[in-house]
């Protein structure tokens, strides 16, 4: 594994760092207080290429990663619409079919039409393979019942993946949000992700063309699903690594600054021990991002897990990082005058989406048993 | 490419998540609890990476991907020159 950045990977970090202390973290705070994320934000970045990169392979998975990562370092609500948005892109241009990927690539590509991702239910979150939305078709059609929740920018996206039971199959479909019999419900007052305009997904006798199938009955969850989680995952461990530089970044300024018993905090060995911790912790994270970028690349079969440790071990780091953020702020880290304050609430939620952490451990550990025998087998 | 090439890959790929000592090249991975749904895309990746062609839309059916001889006859039915 290579190291060293290419000249435009550089330079493309230095422009996504740019376009962030521009256009993100200056207004962050105020779009955490009022719920929401202006749509001029979101035209900005679909202007700058962001939305769409993945579209065409027009990016690399490392420079892909330097994307989420900036925005994470101002954002966590932020990282959620491009890894919203790109999961639905990813499992389109991967099990999409050419009448659908010709229709919807190039608008999701300018973001004129935002993506939202519909899995969880009310009763179903991670057993969301047994999701009890339906599918039932009708001639040409399908009609779908059932209500998805927690969906990440569905006030806003106007095109869903939705999971749903075809025959008790689960089946992927696309629901375009001006369908007959498809509604959204706002969601608000969450603990972080505040600006992520949340909203539940209502679907009564919502009639779609059979055409809007993605992949085939049964294998919405195993592939199409698996797909664009894989993605998601990929994307939340580069802002968890954001959201902890972020966190890093801030400490080193405050305790810098702050003085306590006549001198700088960065003076009090307690002080260093935190930071030197964050800085360590949060760099261990940056090299799993990194080898799930290397592995991404090369498209080899073991990113998947490597992927799912690099989103289990970064948004654990961004948690306590967050956390000791907090700590080093003292009164100022518990106010949303800093941004810790609000890193700290979202990245709690990064602990919980994409799989929450349970999750990944259980996925983890299986394969490490099993890697445990098959290392036996060859020994013996 | 023939059986002889690929069953050795195959089996070393299938045995990194079930012991392969265990099963009969017929059982059902799936239906018998044997992987989890993370090994269905994993082995989309591997089949595409090893022998260079793309898993498609229409390749999803379950008769593809079920057990060690079903993933041997997909992969012998892609690499087979059109007819
Ligand atoms: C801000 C936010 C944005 C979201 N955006 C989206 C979105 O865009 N699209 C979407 O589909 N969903 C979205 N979600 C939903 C998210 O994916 C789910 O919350 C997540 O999958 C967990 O499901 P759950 O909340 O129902 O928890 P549950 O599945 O009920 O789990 C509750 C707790 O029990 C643990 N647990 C469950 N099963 C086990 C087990 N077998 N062993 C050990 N522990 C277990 C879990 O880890 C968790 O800690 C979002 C959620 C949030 C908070």
């Amino acid at each position: 594994m290579n190291f060293e950045l290419t000249a435009e990977q550089q330079e493309a970090k230095i422009k996504f760092r740019k376009f962030v202390d521009k256009y993100v973290a200056p207004a962050a705070a105020e779009y955490d207080r009022h719920e929401e994320t202006p749509m001029e934000l979101i035209n900005a970045m679909a202007q700058e290429g962001y939305l769409g990169a993945l579209v065409g392979e027009n990016i690399d998975p490392l420079t892909w990663g330097f994307l989420c990562e900036e925005v994470g370092h101002a954002s966590g609500s932020l990282v959620s619409l491009l890894t919203v948005h790109s999961m639905v892109i990813q499992a389109l241009v991967k099990w999409g079919t050419d009448e659908q990927r010709n229709k919807w690539l190039p608008y999701l590509a300018t973001g004129e039409v935002i993506a939202g991702f519909g899995l969880t239910e009310v009763k179903t979150g991670s057993d969301a393979r047994n999701a009890q939305t339906t599918a039932v078709q009708d001639g040409d059609s399908y009609i779908l019942t059932g209500q998805k929740k927690w969906i990440s920018f569905g006030q806003v996206a106007n095109l869903f993946l939705i999971l749903a039971q075809v025959e008790g199959k689960a089946t992927a479909f696309l629901v375009e949000r001006e369908r007959e019999g498809f509604s959204t419900e706002p969601i608000k007052n969450m603990l972080g992700f505040r600006s992520a305009m949340l909203a539940s997904l209502h679907m009564n006798n919502c009639r779609i063309p059979a055409s809007n199938m993605v992949g085939r009955i049964g294998f919405g969850f195993s592939h199409v699903a698996g797909t664009a989680l894989d993605q998601g995952r990929y994307c939340i461990a580069w802002g968890c690594l954001g959201l902890a530089q972020g966190c890093v970044d801030a400490s080193l300024a405050y305790s810098t600054e702050r003085k306590q018993f006549g001198v700088s905090l960065k003076e009090h060995q307690l002080i260093q021990e935190l930071v030197a911790d964050m800085i360590t912790q949060t760099q261990a994270a940056r090299m799993l991002c990194y080898n799930a970028a290397f592995l991404r690349e090369i498209k080899d079969p073991s990113v998947i897990m490597e992927t799912s440790m690099a989103k289990y071990f970064a948004s654990r780091n961004a948690l306590k990082v967050a956390s000791d953020a907090v700590q080093i702020h003292g009164a100022n880290g518990c106010s949303d005058n800093y941004p810790v304050e609000r890193h700290f609430r979202d990245a709690k939620i990064m602990e919980i989406i994409e799989g929450s952490n349970q999750m990944q451990q259980i996925i983890i550990s299986r394969y490490g048993y099993q890697s445990y025998i098959t290392a036996s087998a060859l020994t013996t | 490419m023939t059986t002889e090439d690929i069953m050795p890959k195959l089996t070393k790929f299938v045995g990194q998540y079930v012991n392969i000592n265990e099963i009969t090249n017929d059982l059902d991975l799936f239906a018998s609890g044997r992987v989890n749904s993370l090994f269905a895309m994993q082995l989309v990746l591997f089949v595409e990476k090893e022998f260079g062609f793309k898993v498609e839309n229409e390749d999803l059916d379950y008769e593809n991907f079920k057990s060690i001889d079903a993933i041997l006859g997909f992969i012998q039915r892609k690499l087979a020159p059109a007819a």
